[in-house]
């Protein structure tokens, strides 16, 4: 790594490294000296927000006005007129393969096989390998995907993926195993739109498939610490009344760890929803992969001059469907924070 | 008591800052620096900062570089922003041609030494820079490449007793011949991430312009032309007659062109039994083709032909690309780079590494490395009617239709019509804004 591009310009260098601490440190000290100034009363109302201010401007400035600005935006066409709904009609047109309709529909597969699939998944491996000694290191296998990044996580599945023509040594694991086990033609995982079960297109399932390995450590980690706060004796107790294990994990624990699920299960809907850099590093939404925010980034990028009109009516359907379940999930964090 | 240790940190703090600023100010020489953006990474990012070191060295200014494949989206972002680099080099001139309508990067006529361009660059590179027809000048090209080489094992060839076809009459003999061989004559790949399909519009554009001529090709790109029309319609056709029916004349068929790399194309050639003959490709592929087998020796074990002419009357005719420079800020550095980036010298360093071939008549034949690329140069020199990629020509919408097109084209060729008839609908609102 090359430091030097650092010192070309000192000034700025200088004004970072001892401006910035310092103004927070004239900030912090100067907040205090005001509260110690107020009544003795008033001190616990103002200090909190002295705290809070920055990270709240920082929130305004970052995220909440960018926010406003693109539900203005998203009702306006790339010349600064008012067009009404003129860009969710170009969205929302031409159904069931014009407009954003394709990225919609994989958007829900997403909502759903990606979530179940890290729910059912996670709380297999939490629930199982709870019973076992060696459980550390099983979990801390399945948790590194985590720590991988989104493409490399693509690049690795690309290999599982990878197709030979027929009668070829195939080079994909899935496609060795299709052609050896199964004696059976190779697919094209991320190119074939077959439907299975005649609903559900192959390449989709298969793009969900290598993001639910990326996130399922994820899901098992949090599960698996609210399946250890069920208190052993509760446990104990159901044996003792002849309950079997099925039936404990049915009636007791399930129904304990079920706010947990919920929180997961939120939070999952939101990363299916904003499910962006598998689909990008996969197919670009080619093959018709395409989910919402790739469709916005191609809005961006692939116009010239960049279609902000269309590309912020998208992002407003997804922040619209977004918002609802991020209400719910907090309030659901929130209760399962009460219960502690 | 805990604020004697705050000033206490605080003043150590401070004093190791300026030690540090001290020291760092000292080494540092005042030359300036030019930012730049470019697409090259690996091997030929080593190769860029190549050529730069002679500049870097004798003049002092240093190179601020910066590489993104996704280049479109970063440096819209950055221009948008203020931000912008002093210099870009795109493999697509479109983009440049936007920020040059909206005024953002500057017309080079009074930067660059216009006499040494006039002479040392074939006019057609400097018209290409010049895609405003207001007389001034946006881009300069330091190196190029030729599209429309069709790459083949000269040993496999010869084992069949195949020869090169001299005329598009006996490129469809060779193919069927190999076809009843036993084998598909061609490899074709299409995937390339958001891209994919790109591979595939190369052979329709060359197609086009071998056909139906440079007036034709022009319009089309320009917008002017239908896709429907009958000449453009006829290009996909021809493309259809080399994929064959079904495609069957391309190795492991559509599924297989979907889902191969472009990068390993052409790799089956060099299995034994090779699994084609033929495979359409730019000369940057050659690289592949050595990093996929090293031990692959140019012109004994792949060479090239140049894809025949179709319409005699445009005989010589041949699809480029390049990499074009623009200037967005205005210092004196970044005048003397580009100034230098013009130079034969310059672009000798990179053409004596490999993968590129200079537009400039000034570097000789002799600093081409291999037999390969002097070949290459020597078509390029000779190349009677030279138009630059169409795709890259046009407005990223309709590129990108056209590469979608692509796809959907080699996996269902009976849906040619519907195809087309979607590009010419994507064509009427793609040049509007």
């Amino acid at each position: 790594m090359d430091f030097s591009v650092l010192l070309t310009d000192i000034p700025t260098l200088v004004a970072v490294i001892v401006g910035v601490p310092l103004v927070l440190a004239a900030y912090i000290v100067g907040g205090e000296y005001l509260v110690r100034r107020l009544p003795d009363k008033a001190r616990p109302a103002v200090r909190p927000w002295i705290w809070v201010a920055p990270a709240l401007l920082l929130v305004t400035g970052f995220l909440v006005l960018p926010a406003v600005g693109t539900v203005i935006q998203s009702f306006q066409d790339n010349h600064g007129n008012f067009v009404g709904l003129t860009n969710f009609g170009n969205q929302l047109s031409g159904f069931p393969t014009g407009g954003s309709w394709i990225a919609i529909r994989d958007n829900l597969f997403w909502l759903i096989f990606y979530t179940l699939g890290a729910l059912a998944f996670g709380l297999l491996l939490a629930v199982v390998f709870d019973r076992v000694p060696y459980e550390k290191i099983v979990k801390s296998l399945i948790f590194m995907p985590m720590a991988i990044s989104s493409v490399a996580t693509v690049v690795i599945w690309k290999f599982m993926y990878a197709y030979q023509p027929p009668g070829q040594p195939q080079t994909g694991t899935l496609n060795a195993i299709l052609s050896t086990v199964f004696r059976q033609d190779p697919r094209t995982w991320v190119q074939d739109v077959t439907p299975i079960l005649g609903l559900f297109p192959l390449n989709n399932m298969a793009l969900i498939a290598a993001a639910v390995w990326g996130i399922v450590g994820f899901s098992m980690v949090i599960l698996s610490a609210a399946l250890k706060g069920i208190p052993g004796d509760l446990l104990e107790a159901a044996r003792v009344d002849g309950a079997g294990e099925i039936t404990i994990f049915r009636r007791v624990i399930f129904p304990l760890m079920m706010p947990t699920v919920v929180v997961v299960g939120t939070t999952l809907v939101i990363f299916a929803l904003k499910a962006f850099d598998v689909v990008y590093a996969f197919t670009a939404g080619n093959y018709q992969t395409d989910v919402l925010a790739n469709r916005m980034y191609k809005l961006l990028y692939d116009h010239f001059p960049s279609d902000y009109a269309n590309a912020s009516a998208v992002a407003v359907i997804l922040l619209a469907t977004v918002i609802p379940v991020l209400i719910f999930n907090l309030r659901q964090f929130r209760a399962v924070e009460a219960r502690r | 008591m805990h604020q004697l240790w705050l000033k206490r940190s605080l003043i150590l703090s401070l004093a190791a800052i300026l030690t540090a600023v001290a020291c760092g100010t000292s080494s540092s020489t005042n030359a300036g620096s030019v930012k730049v953006m470019a697409t090259w990474t690996g091997a030929e990012q080593a190769s860029f900062m190549a050529v730069m070191k002679p500049f870097t060295d004798s003049t002092g200014i240093t190179i601020q570089y910066e590489a993104s494949r996704d280049q479109d989206a970063l440096l819209t972002t950055r221009v948008a922003a203020g931000n912008p680099p002093d210099l870009a080099a795109a493999p697509s001139p479109t983009l440049l041609t936007n920020f040059a309508k909206t005024g953002k990067v500057v017309a080079l006529n009074n930067v660059v030494d216009m006499t040494a361009l006039q002479s040392q660059y074939s006019p057609g590179w400097i018209t290409l820079g010049e895609p405003l027809n207001d007389g001034k000048l946006y881009e300069v090209y330091s190196w190029v490449s030729l599209k429309g080489l069709i790459w083949y094992d000269p040993k496999n060839f010869q084992a069949k007793g195949y020869n090169i076809p001299n005329s598009w009459d006996s490129l469809l003999n060779l193919q069927q011949t190999i076809k009843s061989g036993g084998t598909t004559p061609w490899c074709i790949a299409l995937e390339s991430g958001a891209a994919s399909g790109w591979p595939g519009s190369d052979w329709v554009k060359e197609i086009v312009l071998s056909q139906s001529g440079p007036t034709v090709y022009d319009s089309w790109w320009q917008g002017k032309q239908k896709w429907t029309s009958p000449e453009i319609k006829l290009a996909w056709q021809t493309w259809g007659t080399i994929l064959g029916s079904g495609d069957s004349n391309v190795y492991g068929g559509a599924k297989n062109m979907a889902a191969t790399n472009f990068g390993d194309g052409g790799t089956p050639m060099f299995q034994s039994p090779p699994k084609c003959y033929m495979h359409n490709q730019a000369s940057f592929i050659t690289s592949f083709f050595q990093s996929a087998n090293a031990s692959l020796q140019p012109v004994t074990d792949f060479n090239f032909f140049p894809l025949p002419d179709i319409t005699s009357q445009y005989a010589g005719a041949h699809v480029v690309a390049g990499d074009a420079w623009s200037m967005f800020h205005n210092t004196p550095q970044a005048q003397q780079m580009l100034k230098y980036l013009q130079t034969a010298a310059a672009q000798a360093i990179w053409v004596k590494r490999g993968g590129k071939i200079s537009p400039n008549n000034q570097v000789s034949l002799d600093s081409y490395p291999d037999a390969l690329s002097k070949s290459t140069a020597q078509i390029l020199v000779a190349t009677k009617i030279a138009k630059y990629d169409a795709g890259d020509l046009m407005p990223a919408d309709m590129k990108n239709a056209y590469w979608s097109a692509v796809l959907q084209f080699v996996a269902d060729q009976s849906k040619l019509n519907s195809i087309l008839a979607n590009l010419d609908s994507v064509q009427a609102k793609a040049y509007t804004s």
